[in-house]
Formats: C-alpha cells, structure tokens, sequence
C-alpha cells in the first residue's frame, strides 16, 4: 500500500527500477528467442509471425519501457539529492508519471496474451501496420500502450525542468550544476520538444485503425511517408533522450574515480546542448532510402555528420579528466571505461552511416543493428551499469558486492563484442535486418552462431548482477553517507539512504563539486543555507494510480470498441463504449477529488529532526 | 579546400590495404565489399575512405584510453590531491576543429556521390527501362521499352544503365542488389523512385527485399541476370512472340487454365497483378526467388523438384504469401505433379 500511495521520489526512483527490471527483462527474453532462432540458417525453432512480433516486441520493449525507467528511476533517485532540494516540483505528478508509465507498458505487453503482439516492427511503418495488413490487435496494443507510456513521460520530463529550473540549492547557479543534472534538464527539454510529435502520430495512427480514418491510408488521400517523418522527427530525439543521462552519469563517475574535476566543464555543457539541438534536425538520415532526392539527402548527411563534433568534444575531455589523476577501478569506474571505447566504436559507424551514398547499402542490413547496439547497449547500458552500481549505496544504503560486480562486466562486455561486432560484417555481406531465417550458404553462418553465443554470455552477465542485487539486499544497510571516499556532489553529505526530506537544512553551495571544495576547505560537511525549522512534505495519495488505472480501463475499452464478442454482455459493454466511458469516470473523478479537496501535506518539526 | 584534399590523399594507402583485406568478405554476388558495377563501386568508395578515417579516430582514442588507464592508475599509498585542472582552452579547440575538420574530408566526396547518385538516366535513350513492382513477396519486372514483363529474375544486357522506376502494388519494399547497388524503397503513395545502375560484367547477382514487409519479408529475394547484348536481345524476342503452350494433357491443361491462370499470365496474356507471370518458368534461376534451380550446388535443386516443392505446399515456403494451395482448388497430387513437369519443360531459349 505503502508503494502504491507514495510521492516520494526516492520511492518512486525504486519503483521505477522494479519496473525497469521487469521490462528489461521481458525485452531481453525476446532477445534471446530471436537469437536463437537465427543460431543456423532456415533454422523452424520460430514461425516467421512469432519472429516479426517478437522483434516488434525486443525493439518497443526496450526503447521505450526497457531503459528510460531505469534513467527516470537514476534520475528521480540522484537529481533532487544533486541539486540540494527536498523533492521534485511536483511529486504528485511524479506518482503520476510512473504509474500512467508502467500501466501503458503492461497494456502493450498484454498483447502477448491477448491475440497477437505488434508485427510491423517497432518503427510501425504504414502501411504494414495498417488494418488492412495487420489484422490483429498488435498495433492497437503499440499505439495505444504507447500513448499511454508516453503521457507519464512527458510528465516526468515536465517535472524535472521545473525541478531544476526552480530547486536549486542557494548558490547552485546553472554553472556549478554537476553534469548529470545537466543531462537531466537538456533530456527534459528533449522530452518536451519530441514526445508530443510521437503523440500526434500514435493518435493519427490509432483513428487511421480504430475509426477508419484515412491519415496514412493512400487510397483515402492519406500518405505514408507521413509516418515516417513523425516518427523519426520523435524518434532520432528519443535517442539523444537515451544517450545523454548515459553522458551525464560518465560525467560523475570518472571525475570521481580519477579524483580530478571534469575536464572542460563548460564546453561539456555546450557539446550537451549542440547534440541535443542537432539532434532534432538530422531525422531525415534514417530516410535516405525513401527517395527525398539529392538535396534532402546532402543536407541531412551533413547536418548529422556535425554530430560528430559535439561527441567528440566530450570522449576528450573524459579522456583527459583522468589524465594526471588517480584512476581506480571499481565496478562502476570499470563500466565507465568500458563505455568510452565501445561507445565511440558505437559513434564511427553512425558518421559512416551519415553519409547517405553508403547508407544505400548500410540501411535496413544488420550493420545498422550492430550500430545501434553499439550506441544503445554499449553506450547507455553500459553507463546505466556505471550509475547503479555507483548510486546504489545513496538508494539502498548497501554496497553491491565489488566481485560480483567485476564479473558482471567481464562477461557482459565479452559478450556484447561477440553478438554485435561480427553483425557489422553480416551486414556488409548482404544480409538485411528483421529476416526470421536465412538461406544457407552466403557466408552468414559462422557469423550468426558467433552472435548467438555473445547473446548468451551477456545473458550471463545479467544474471550476475540479478545474483548480486540479491545477495546484497539480504546484508545489513551499513554503507557511508559517502561510500565511494571521493564524491564531489551534494548526493554524498547526506545519510545512505536518505530520510525523506533529504537535506536537514538546505546546503549554500560555493562552486562547482560543491561537496568536493568543502572537503578541501578542510570542512566535514556542507555550510547550511537556513536553519533548522519545520520541514514540509507532500502527503502520499492514491489518486495517481487510480487515474492510471483509469486510463488503462479506457484504452482497453477503445481498442475492442468494434469487435464481436461471442457473450452478448462483453458486446454491448465494449461495442457502446461503456467500458471506456468507465475507464474515463475513474480518470476524471480522481482529477475532480483532487481539485476538491485540497491537502497541503504536512511538516516534520525541528524537535523531529534533531532527535535522529 | 586543397588541404583536405591531401589529407584525404594520406588516407589512400591505407585505404588501399583496408580494400584489400574487406574484399575478402562475402560471396561476390551477393556481398557490398566486392562491387560488381560502377555504382556499388562508388558507395564502396565511401565506405572504403569513411572506415578509414573512423579507424584513425579509433587508434587515437584507444591509445589515450590506454595510457591513461595504465599511467595514471591510483598505486598504493598514493594519497596525493591532483591537480584539479579546469580545461584547457587549446586542446579543446583542438579537438572541436579536428573532427570538423575530418567531417569535412567525408562531406565533400559524400555531397558529390549524392548528386551523382541522383542520375536516374531516365532520359537516356540508350539505357533500358524497367519499371519495378514489389509485392508480398515477390517482385515484376516490366520493360516498357519492349512491352514485355517478367518476374523474379532481371534479365539486363551488360554495360548498359538500367533506369529503374520503384513502385509496390502494396505495403512498403526495398530493392536492393548489395554488389551492384545500393537500396531504394517502393513507396505505395503513387510517387516513383528513380535510379539505375549497370552490370559491366555477366553473371548472376543476388537480390533481395531490404524494407520489412509482413512474414516472408526474408524470402522476398530475386537474381539479377546480367547477359550479353545478343543474348539479352534473343531473350527479348523469345518474350515476344511467346509460343502458346499448354500442358499436353487437355484434362491437365483445362486445370491450369482454370486454377492458375486466373492470377497468373503466360505467353501473349497480359501481365496480371496479382501473381508472377510464368512465361518461361523453366529457364529462370529460381521458383519463387529462393528455391534455386542448380542442381549442380547443394542449395540448390533441379527445377522440376523445386515445383513440386512450391506447389505441393507454398506457405511452406514463403509463409504468408497470398498463392492458394493447389491441393485446396481441388488439384490432385498427380495432377499438381502434372503441371509441375509441364512448368519445369516451358523454357525460352
Ligand atoms: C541482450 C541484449 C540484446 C540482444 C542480444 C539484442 C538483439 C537484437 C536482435 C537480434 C535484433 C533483431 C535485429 C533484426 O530484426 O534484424 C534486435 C533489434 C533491436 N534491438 Fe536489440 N538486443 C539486445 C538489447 C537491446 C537493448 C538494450 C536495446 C535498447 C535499449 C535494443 C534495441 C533494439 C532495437 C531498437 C531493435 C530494432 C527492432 C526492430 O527492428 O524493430 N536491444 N536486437
Ligand atoms: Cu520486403
């Protein structure tokens, strides 16, 4: 009850781990499957429907419901703690965002069990995801549980631009905010511009297939190529929304563990800002194909070929942040330097694909998945890796075991070279992606059974870690407010895990590293801003997951607003829209309580405090 | 512009040794590293001189990387502060004017390819013309120029440029032959895609379908057949005065019209557009793109097996595909083998 009622945001930044896990792990089964079915040549182990959702699946999975909670749940645990606040902005919001969040996620995955999952892969290009060509209810379960998944969100990047904008500790000026924040604040603001774009589209898309509306249908007027453009003016910024919090978290780890202040701090907060805005005008690289002619083409492989630059400037300066300093290697450090190599390799072939006469013969083939993987796993996961086993102590109040840690990099790395980098020259060699088997004898054999085995050993990996998170949790919450020794951030001077109002008496932050330049002053802890007084908090509510579930009813309801029901009840619920009415009612009487009444929370009183 | 030009020319020789050692990947028709055509020639150009740069870029990175890691690993007993360095003004504009400078090398010779690649030679009398159909899954060749249409196989003369207009009678395709060129979608909007290549040399060049198009998207593949002129221009004229053949048996034979030939065209019937023409079925390189017709390797089968194998069950084959199962129409097994053996004898010389 606790969970489901909390505003918390480090409740929440546990909640959205669960989630992370969960879906993670559901997108790394579907992995594995795929892997499996591709281990030999006409392989019958998948029919080739069961593979096309699958990888429909894997992809939307772990784009969208795989590793953002997993950065929300980072950033909902660390920001509030970075910035010397006592919350977010809105906690109510918060709890909200997760829950419309999770609940879109589970409706998607609901497909599996409820006729179909979505087969037009995760890119849902019309008109294969059409009616006409996609019959069941897969991409009624895509649109609309993505919808859904996309409100929480845009919710929470919402919150964290107020967040950071307006909590701030006194002295925090934009300048001395440590760069995972801000990551955090451009990857809201990335949020904000792209995720309406994908909303649009997912509504466009949804009445093109529920009310036979005509948005993409050719024969009705409608274009095709439309799609695709809203798709990728969302989606080539969804990426950036991945990669940067993985930038930031780098950001913190190696200046730590070189016990050096980051190299070139303003021009890594300059370089976050040129990829985020370039980041929106280059979509069109993944359409070279779709025949937008020779100008489009040029602009487009140029403009992303300038994206080199801004990423470049920040493997540097990482680079150089450990020069002249002291580098120790402990778990999260190893994942971070595992990061800077494997994710510039990931970087190379994104300006090799760039360059739209090369990309004739790179796009839709496996040298793209390779790239992306290279990006996406080798850059954000292994930095999602650096940052929970750097952060857990703050979460948990508990060390991961540092063995157990190591093993779980070696194996994952290992493993993630061989699936992907021999798939670079699959790709080359002529095979194209998203294919549920191959002929024999094209050379791709060896290659695939190669990829296969790395698929597996990353699996391993993942166990490791799951075996690790396991066995930390059942030892005692012994870890140090600053665990790690070197921490610089404001995260550190407070207990592991926090109390719930965070900060006693709000920090005066002196400089960048705020908590680093105290230590150096010779100081125990940070100068407070105020004195100790009564501290405010939210009351927890139930109303967020109420609305959530709300949502959930009436999507459900929507979708099957027009088939026929074998029961005469099941019918006429569906058929007159009663179920979503009733999903609705739940949603807009949550939102009326909570106009209503108003709660103004509660306060801890010094007395309170001072008897910890 | 002259320097980057000859930074670009320092990359040559180990772009040289990289060609070298890429060219050994793949089968030569089939794979992007052994460019059969100009065209490919001219991607594999970019490829070859973008690889070469990244490697650079790679080398330096792992290099720091490595000394760093080594060089400055904290040792025992160390407990020194080290100097907290805010930057460097010179070395980041280094590394800002390096890279763009590197951008630049590639932009220059890709913004070139492009507007190169954008000559369809549609207006060129002497290129052949063919326009492109993509269909779940199996792909029609028409050539305007001659009024003939065929299926699965291309057949090009060498050396020409073939102008290629890309359409799809349903969801969204890729025509792609990775050794002579790179791929261009079929878009179901009504707007055409242009572009062309040629083949300098004969030889039989793999094909397939690049854009995920529904269960069989993987066997959605074709051959590109590239022959002599003379050969080519007696292929044409076999496909234009088609003998009418039918198969002997008048029972057989009133079958195949009645169950077949409703969706597919042989002969002088005009193209249908819902199934592949079957003129000339027993000369091509394939049935239904992937069952190949050479006994001669292990992947591949006499003609005659492989109809049978299509026509006993073709969602075994292609799952998905929109062909009914003879046996449903009401065909016998003998029946089916029937026409199998008379599809498997109806070549063109
Ligand atoms: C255990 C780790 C993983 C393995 C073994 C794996 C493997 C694969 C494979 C085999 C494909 C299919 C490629 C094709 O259809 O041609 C694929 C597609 C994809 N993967 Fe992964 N993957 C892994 C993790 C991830 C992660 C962590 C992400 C993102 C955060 C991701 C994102 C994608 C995307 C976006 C696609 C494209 C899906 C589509 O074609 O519609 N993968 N992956
Ligand atoms: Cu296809």
């Amino acid at each position: 009850m606790d969970w489901i009622t909390t505003v918390d945001h480090k409740k929440i930044a546990i909640l959205y781990l669960w989630a992370g896990g969960l879906f993670f792990g559901i997108g790394g089964l579907e992995a594995i499957l795929i892997r499996i079915q591709l281990i030999k040549p006409m392989n019958t182990f998948l029919d080739a429907q069961t593979f096309n959702e699958l990888i429909t699946m894997h992809g939307t999975t772990m784009i969208f419901l795989g590793v953002m909670p997993v950065i929300f749940a980072l950033m909902n645990a660390v920001i509030p703690l970075q910035i010397g606040a006592r919350d977010v902005a809105f906690p109510f919001l918060n709890s909200l965002g997760f829950w419309t969040f999770l609940f879109g996620g589970l409706l998607l995955n609901l497909s599996w069990v409820m006729g179909g999952a979505p087969d037009a892969g995760w890119t849902a290009y019309t008109p294969l995801s059409g009616k006409g060509y996609s019959a069941s209810h897969g991409v009624d379960f895509y649109t609309i549980g993505l919808q859904i998944a996309g409100l929480g969100t845009l919710i929470g990047g919402i919150n964290f631009l107020a967040t950071i904008i307006t909590m701030r500790a006194p002295g925090m000026s934009f300048m001395r905010m440590p760069m995972f924040a801000w990551a955090t604040f451009i990857t809201s603001a990335i949020i904000l511009f792209a995720f309406p774009a994908v909303t649009v589209g997912l509504v466009l898309l949804t009445f093109d297939r529920i009310l036979d509306a005509n948005f993409f249908n050719v024969a009705g007027g409608g274009n095709p190529v439309l799609w695709q453009h809203i798709f990728w003016i969302f989606g080539h910024p969804e990426v950036y929304i991945l990669i940067l919090p993985a930038f930031g978290i780098i950001s913190e780890v190696i200046p730590t563990f070189s016990r050096k202040r980051l190299f070139g701090y303003s021009s890594m907060v300059f370089a976050t800002i040129l990829i985020a805005f370039l980041g929106f005008m280059v979509w069109a690289h993944h359409m070279f194909t779709t025949g937008l002619g020779p100008v489009a083409n040029a602009l487009f492989s140029v403009s992303t070929m300038l994206i080199a630059v801004p990423t470049g400037i920040k493997i540097f300066n990482w680079l150089f942040t450990m020069w002249g300093g002291q580098v120790r290697f402990t778990t999260p450090n190893l994942f971070a330097a595992g990061f800077i190599p494997t994710f510039t390799m990931g970087g190379v072939t994104g300006v090799m694909l760039a360059s739209a006469p090369a990309d004739f013969q790179f796009h839709d083939t496996y040298f793209v998945v390779a790239h992306f993987h290279y990006v996406i796993v080798g850059g954000l996961v292994l930095g999602l890796f650096a940052g929970l086993h750097y952060w857990w102590p703050k979460m948990f109040g508990r060390m991961l075991s540092e063995s157990l840690g190591k093993w779980t990099f070696w194996t994952f790395i290992i493993g993630f070279h061989l699936t992907f980098f021999v798939q670079h020259f699959l790709g080359l060699m002529g095979m194209q992606r998203r294919v549920f088997t191959y002929l024999p004898n094209q050379q791709f054999d060896t290659l695939n059974l190669v990829s296969t085995v790395g698929a597996f050993l990353m699996g391993v990996g993942m166990i490791i870690f799951l075996v690790n998170v396991f066995l930390t949790s059942r030892r005692p919450a012994d870890a140090p407010e600053d665990p790690w020794e070197d921490g610089r951030t404001l995260e550190w001077t407070i207990p592991s895990p926090p109390p719930e109002y965070n900060f006693k008496q709000t920090p005066l932050v002196r400089g960048l590293d705020a908590f680093w330049k105290e230590k150096m002053a010779g100081h125990k802890g940070m100068t407070p801003a105020e004195p100790v007084g009564p501290i405010h908090m939210p009351s927890a509510t139930i109303l967020p997951f109420l609305m959530s579930v709300g949502i959930f009813i009436a999507g459900l309801g929507f979708m099957f607003s027009r088939d026929e029901f074998s029961s005469s009840i099941m019918s006429f619920l569906f058929n007159n829209y009663i179920v979503t009415a009733l999903g609705l009612l739940i949603t807009f009487g949550s939102m009326l309580m909570r106009s209503l009444f108003d709660d103004h929370g509660w306060h801890i009183e010094p007395e309170e405090l001072e008897g910890r | 512009m002259m320097k980057t030009w000859q930074a670009g020319k320092r990359l040559l020789p180990m772009t040289a040794a990289l060609g070298l050692l890429l060219a050994g990947c793949g089968r030569e028709d089939l794979s992007v590293l052994r460019p059969q055509g100009p065209v490919a020639e001219s991607s594999y150009g970019l490829m070859k001189l973008s690889i070469t740069i990244m490697i650079v870029v790679l080398l330096i990175v792992f290099s720091i990387a490595a000394y760093v890691w080594i060089r400055f690993r904290r040792k025992k007993d160390q407990d020194e502060i080290p100097k907290q360095v805010e930057g460097s003004f010179k070395l980041e504009v280094l590394w800002t004017v390096i890279p763009l400078i590197l951008v630049i090398v590639l932009a220059i010779p890709t913004v070139k390819v492009v507007f190169a690649a954008g000559n369809d030679h549609s207006d060129d009398k002497d290129a052949i013309k063919v326009k492109v159909t993509g269909h779940q899954y199996w792909w029609e060749f028409e050539y305007t120029d001659y009024g003939i249409t065929t299926a699965q196989d291309l057949i090009i003369p060498t050396g020409k440029h073939i102008a290629f207009e890309l359409s799809t009678k349903d969801v969204l395709h890729s025509f792609w032959v990775p050794s002579l060129a790179g791929k261009m979608d079929t878009n179901p909007d009504g707007t055409v895609n242009r572009f062309s290549f040629s083949a300098p040399n004969e030889g039989v060049y793999r094909g397939k379908c690049a854009e995920l198009c529904g269960p069989s998207h993987g066997f959605m593949e074709f051959k590109v057949k590239s022959v002599s002129g003379e050969a080519f221009d007696k292929w044409v004229a076999s496909m234009k005065a088609p003998e009418s053949v039918m198969p002997e048996d008048p029972v057989l034979a009133e079958k195949f019209k009645s169950q077949c030939l409703t969706c597919h065209a042989i002969g002088s019937m005009p193209a249908s557009p819902v199934a592949p023409s079957l003129t000339g079925i027993g000369s091509r390189e394939s049935v239904a793109g992937i069952l190949l017709n050479d006994d001669t390797r292990e992947d591949g089968a006499p003609v005659l097996e492989n109809l049978k194998t299509w026509l006993h069950d073709p969602q075994s084959v292609k799952p998905g595909n929109k062909m009914p199962n003879p046996k449903d129409k009401g065909l016998s097994d003998e029946e089916i083998d029937g026409i199998a053996e008379f599809l498997a004898g109806y070549t063109l010389d």
